[in-house]
């Protein structure tokens, strides 16, 4: 595979880098929930529907293992986006 | 709060045919939840035929099984809430939903079902390239809707990535819109899907770019819109082979490079996922019965692993017949025999060139439940 630009986006909702996650693995993160942490990729209002595989492609790359050693997103409520108000407004 | 027999979360063919079955095996306090404003799924954008042999209802159309399944579930009188997505599930089976109000608020409810059935589906991969992100690339399956449910063009010139089923027949579906396809690129040696579908394309003069891939989107259209499409050749090793690159002026891309499973849901309840790469990546193992790892949740369709509308409500109708026989409605003796036939009618649709890849991953999938589950 040919080695992608550092300047390509790869998490558009918090506009994060290939060069930006390389730069994570470089600091020690091996797989998705530790590149997220350092970059945020993953964190925007898609929470990592997006983004997710190729941050696994990536962390694959780097590190020379295979996709399913590369981890996967971790997830909170909500799962999807709501407003506070909804929120607020919920019955127990 | 709201307290129900049994909750399925997702309307689509594995969702509906759950809903289905389950009231047909008695569940009477059912509620079936669909985040979009309209059931059916992805089946009333498949206006072609499906394949297969007859038991698998080939030669049907996706819009029209979608159109009978709603019958089906009105006569039943089903319950669906449409516009309202499940975003949170709780310890003791609490589920919230973010319920659509008519006048297009939404409003929070939680919900306490006995059981739950996820059937939330899949969702399209995105591919890499430079530009990637410009305005005008879009997935193969968004095109797809736009074309066949809302009726709008994505764009003119339109070059697709992916020469798997998806790829062939949007491509068809979009030349039968008025669009233009200008080429479809696949990296892969030799075309993925049907030989049937890529005739049909070759014959209307498209090109398929095998052993290709799109090196470069350039937007320069209007409002920052793709203008050109560069693709180059590909060696042994993937690698681009410089100097091999042609350009095509067009301004959509089209990406169909498979699915992979919806899984938030699942990893909030803990349920134990398995890596299975044929099915998209991390997906829930589970029984025979389609029962997950969690006792009373059950999973069905493409949540468990990328396959297609028609394991999706066999896998649906499982689900639905074992809630129901665990609520007490049916007599073992009954639902097993209509397991086993459903069973056995999975094992045909497994079959063949492109299922027998499906069948190894569903039984490495499923004998991975004991020790997982053990943990």
């Amino acid at each position: 595979m040919a080695r992608l630009d550092d300047d390509m986006l790869v998490c558009r909702c918090e506009e994060v880098t290939v060069g930006e996650i390389r730069e994570a693995i470089a600091q020690g993160a091996f797989d998705v929930v530790g590149v997220k942490r350092r970059t945020r990729a993953g964190m925007g209002l898609c929470q990592g529907r997006t983004c997710e595989k190729l941050v696994q492609q990536i962390i694959s790359q780097e590190l020379g293992v295979g996709p399913h050693e590369t981890g996967s997103s971790s997830v909170r409520p909500p799962v999807r986006p709501i407003s506070y108000g909804a929120l607020a407004e919920g019955e127990f | 709060m709201l307290k129900t027999e049994l909750l399925v979360v997702g309307a689509g063919p594995a969702g509906l045919a759950a809903a289905i079955e389950a009231k047909k095996g008695g569940v009477k306090d059912l509620l079936l939840v669909d985040l979009n404003m309209r059931p059916g799924g992805q089946l009333f954008k498949q206006i072609h035929k499906f394949f297969g042999s007859k038991a698998h209802r080939a030669g049907i159309r996706g819009i029209d099984i979608g159109t009978q399944m709603l019958e089906e579930a009105k006569e039943l009188g089903i319950d669906i809430w449409l516009n309202t997505a499940c975003v949170g599930l709780f310890d003791d089976k609490i589920a919230c939903l973010e319920k659509g109000q008519p006048d297009g608020s939404t409003k929070i409810v939680y919900v306490q079902p006995e059981k739950i059935i996820l059937a939330t589906g899949g969702q399209e991969n995105v591919v890499r390239f430079k530009g990637w992100t410009t305005p005008g690339v879009m997935g193969a399956g968004a095109a797809q809707t736009m074309i066949n449910v809302n009726r709008v063009q994505p764009g003119q010139k339109i070059v697709m990535l992916g020469t798997g089923n998806v790829g062939l027949i949007v491509s068809y579906q979009l030349m039968q819109a008025g669009c233009e396809v200008v080429a479809l690129v696949e990296a892969a040696p030799k075309i993925g899907g049907y030989g049937v579908h890529a005739s049909k394309i070759s014959r209307a003069g498209v090109p398929i770019f095998t052993k290709h891939t799109i090196k470069e989107v350039k937007g320069n259209g209007p409002n920052g819109r793709v203008s050109e499409v560069v693709i180059v050749e590909l060696d042994e090793k993937w690698n681009p082979i410089e100097g091999t690159e042609k350009t095509f002026e067009a301004d959509t891309v089209t990406l169909a490079a498979g699915l992979k499973p919806v899984s938030d849901l699942v990893k909030l309840q803990d349920i134990e996922l398995v890596f299975n790469g044929p099915f998209g990546g991390w997906v829930p193992t589970h029984t025979r019965d389609m029962e997950s790892t969690c006792p009373g949740i059950y999973v069905a369709g493409d949540t468990t692993g990328v396959e297609e509308a028609n394991t999706a409500l066999e896998e649906g109708r499982l689900a639905g017949i074992s809630a129901a026989q665990s609520l007490g409605y049916m007599k073992d003796a009954d639902a097993e025999a209509l397991k086993d036939e459903i069973w056995d009618r999975l094992a045909g649709l497994r079959m063949g060139p492109f299922g027998e890849k499906r069948a190894v991953a569903k039984k490495e999938l499923m004998d991975a439940f004991p020790e997982v589950a053990r943990g």
